[in-house]
């Protein structure tokens, strides 16, 4: 008993000196701040965006929303117990899904167009097939122990989810059974996000970690800490070289895959709500993060500085989200509208 | 326009107490008088004008519009409520409106268990008055409870009878106020179906309330264990995992490969970044206006007709393909014009088995393995049509990866062809006359026309 105590102890003690060793090496590399390198770039200025539409149709809490590629129609999910699929540009809801779970927590669109997939309190993530004469199930997706938190399709083939059980999964969409499991994280996975290149991905955690990992090999490939608190949300920086992640810490930060470390925080003393949702403007300037305090405040990524907001929710902002072509965010709240700004 | 209501009891929820304090004084508030209505006298109440009145003469709100907006937010929270409905909102009209006690109000840190509720709906079955009936939604509540608590709904109508009979002791216009106080609490913490709920927690969160001013109290003061939360019960998730040797060791050889990779400098990382955002700053609408317009501001949806035709892309568009190969690769009609030119100098089998082997990653799972060595045999084996050209490491990883082919069994291959590429075709691609002609954007005149002009310009 006592050796294998003894054993433990010292590779433990390896660990710490491991890891005293990587915070070295990173801390050798900082030579200076984003910010202060950023101080030449020209500002952008107050950002004033305009609401451009006020989607109404959920009776209850929205709880998330993914813009479909064609930049175009969206689709939401609420706890009244459905999906909303929208031609945003008219207003006009195209398809209802009913959902068999009221509790709803994720909600997203295939590459193609094709399907759905949603998930929440059942553990199940869904898929539909919109594209039939009316929604039908293709999958249901049973597997994870607890809350489907998340999930990203890689094509009408795979999708890629996040859990309360604190795994991420690769699915076959054929099968519906399980490719990958994801395990590295010691608390819920919140938020999940696909890299351009799609050859891996990135998660937040309820253990105030990120992650990155590898699809194909399913290891996990790079830890970044610094929240205080869970990690809501996370996105990936358009060139695919950093992430912005939103955390119950009321910041936001900013992690380069090269430096291996936080590059810069968004933070404010007069905003003391969780960040609930982040969406990045197509050139990776603009962050849009959505807070509990019912606002989307928008940030400067180079500078770190608040240059906007967006009122107008009359409950807290759940999701955010910028289409492919970035022409504008929308914002779905609690308070069972979603809105269109630019 | 003030927007200051924020859910935890911070110092704003005392802001709105004050307000809501302020609103009821005797001389300086509403006029709360009692009502006589046919045979009967309604306490206690004030108009919804006269609210929206004080709020626009007390906060400085000019649109009456803006004051019952303000107002609503405030009954939501249920420190007011219509007399005669479930929904929690404030119009400016003639309706009656009460103020809540201030025992039910939201800085006490409510977190009402189902037990309360079923108690609760339990004893207005009990008071034989119409205006005590459950409303639908209420009797499906209830019959809901009694199948949850079915092993303990004796305790809950003992409980729900202790009530009735202390309410019975008080008079019955203090029983009318206190009656509509306690309905206007559950219309909060229990809201009608399809309204929207101030008072609820991130589901996702409930477990693992970490908010020490919560704290788990009865509104009937019982006191009991095994309390259930409103949502259905779920899984829990996995707790800390304790650390075996095995996940220590994991965790070392993690660690390790960590180390072992390289950081590039904090100052060529803000580099970096800054030069992505610097190029693409003109392709950001938010940043730089669209051409020929934002559909979402102009509502003209030409600029998205313009995308998808792929006979005419813009200049703008042509340049962003000088990027990067990604790219080009990235649009179809780079790729497209990518492609011809490649076939206009018979190289084009690298780029085609690219795209072969991306196309191999998206296929149904049954469709893979067929279609790999559908690959193999076009571009890599002996005597092969499209055959390309690999190093013999990458040949011979490839062809043990064929043995049991999957989603990613040219990974390597395809790593090497793209650099291959990237180095040498495209940067020739980016020279081309092809791709410069659409880049300067220069247009054949058409000649009919231009002899149109010629002899417009003659005449005069």
């Amino acid at each position: 008993m006592a050796a294998e105590k003894a054993e433990m102890d010292a590779l433990k003690k390896e660990c710490d000196g491991l890891r005293a060793q990587i915070e070295a090496a990173r801390k050798a590399v900082n030579d200076g701040s984003m910010s202060a390198s950023a101080g030449g770039v020209e500002a952008v200025g107050r950002v004033q965006l305009k609401l451009r539409k006020n989607l109404k149709g959920h009776l209850a809490k929205i709880y998330a929303m993914h813009w479909s590629a064609d930049s175009r129609q969206m689709v939401s999910a609420s706890q009244d117990g459905k999906l909303l699929i929208w031609d945003t540009f008219t207003g006009n809801k195209l398809t209802a899904v009913p959902l068999k779970s009221a509790w709803v927590m994720s909600v997203a669109f295939a590459p193609s167009g094709n399907l759905v997939a949603s998930g929440g309190l059942d553990n199940i993530c869904t898929v539909y097939n919109i594209k039939a004469a009316s929604p039908k199930t293709l999958r249901e997706l049973d597997a994870h122990t607890g809350y489907l938190s998340c999930s990203r399709f890689l094509s009408d083939s795979e999708i890629i989810t996040a859990s309360g059980d604190t795994t991420c999964c690769l699915w076959d969409l054929e099968t519906g059974k399980q490719k990958v499991v994801f395990t590295n994280h010691i608390g819920d996975c919140m938020s999940l996000a696909l890299s351009p290149d799609e050859n891996s991905f990135i998660s937040g955690a309820c253990d105030s970690l990120a992650k990155l990992w590898d699809i194909r090999s399913g290891t996990c490939k790079q830890t970044f800490s610094g929240h205080t608190s869970d990690i809501n949300a996370i996105a990936f920086f358009p060139s695919g070289n950093a992430i912005i992640t939103g955390s119950d810490d009321c910041s936001c930060k900013m992690y380069d895959l090269r430096a291996d470390q936080e590059v810069i925080g968004y933070q404010d003393t007069s905003l003391n709500a969780g960040v609930t949702s982040v969406a990045l403007s197509n050139s990776g300037r603009l962050i849009f993060a959505g807070y509990d305090d019912f606002n989307c405040h928008i940030w400067d990524s180079l500078k770190g500085e608040k240059v906007g907001v967006l009122s107008g929710h009359d409950n807290r902002v759940s999701c955010t989200g910028v289409p492919a072509d970035g022409m504008g965010v929308c914002t779905g709240s609690w308070d069972s509208f979603l809105k269109l700004w630019n | 326009m003030l927007r200051w209501m924020i859910l935890k009891p911070t110092a704003l929820i005392y802001k709105i107490e004050d307000i809501v304090t302020c609103i009821q004084d005797e001389t300086e508030g509403v006029p709360i008088r009692t009502v006589k209505s046919f045979m009967t006298k309604i306490p206690s109440v004030v108009t919804g004008t006269d609210i929206v009145q004080w709020l626009m003469k007390n906060l400085s709100i000019e649109d009456p519009v803006e004051a019952m907006h303000i107002g609503t937010l405030i009954a939501a929270q249920g420190y007011f409520f219509p007399i005669s409905d479930h929904v929690l909102s404030l119009k400016d009209d003639g309706a009656f409106y009460r103020f809540q006690a201030p025992y039910f109000w939201p800085s006490n840190c409510w977190e009402p268990e189902n037990t309360d509720y079923a108690i609760y709906l339990c004893k207005r079955t009990m008071q034989n008055k119409t205006r005590l009936e459950l409303a639908d939604y209420e009797a499906e509540n209830l019959a809901r409870l009694q199948r949850a608590f079915a092993r303990k709904w004796e305790f809950i109508y003992m409980q729900a009878e202790a009530q009735v009979k202390i309410d019975r002791k008080k008079d019955k216009t203090e029983r009318k106020i206190l009656d509509s106080q306690e309905r206007a609490f559950w219309d909060v913490h229990r809201p009608v179906p399809g309204c929207v709920n101030t008072t609820e927690m991130d589901i996702r969160k409930c477990r693992r309330m970490k908010n020490p001013h919560r704290v788990k109290k009865s509104v009937y003061g019982l006191v009991e264990e095994g309390t259930q939360s409103q949502s259905p019960t779920h899984t829990p998730s996995h707790l800390c995992r304790k650390g075996t040797k095995e996940d220590v060791e994991k965790e070392i050889l993690f660690l390790n490969t960590q180390l072992d990779r390289h950081c590039l400098k904090m100052s060529k990382v803000a580099e970096s970044l800054i030069s992505y955002t610097e190029q693409y700053m003109e392709y950001d609408p938010f940043i730089t206006a669209p051409e020929p317009s934002n559909p979402w501001t102009s509502d003209d949806p030409s600029l998205w007709d313009l995308e998808n035709s792929i006979r005419e892309p813009s200049q703008q568009r042509v340049k962003k393909w000088g990027f990067s190969l990604e790219e080009a690769l990235k649009d179809p009609v780079g790729q497209d014009l990518f492609l011809k030119f490649l076939e206009s100098e018979f190289s084009s089998e690298n780029l085609r088995f690219w795209l072969a082997v991306q196309d191999l990653k998206r296929i149904p799972q049954q469709e893979v393995a067929q279609r790999a060595q559908d690959i193999w045999a076009e571009f890599l084996a002996e005597g092969a049509p499209s055959s390309i050209n690999l190093d013999s490491h990458s040949y011979e990883r490839t062809s043990q990866n064929l043995k049991d082919p999957g989603r990613y069994s040219y990974e390597d291959a395809q790593d090497h062809i793209y650099k291959l590429m990237k180095s040498d075709s495209y940067t020739r691609f980016l020279r081309s006359n092809v791709y410069q002609d659409l880049l300067m954007a220069k247009k054949k005149v058409n000649v009919s026309n231009g002899m149109r002009l010629l002899h417009h310009i003659l005449l005069f």
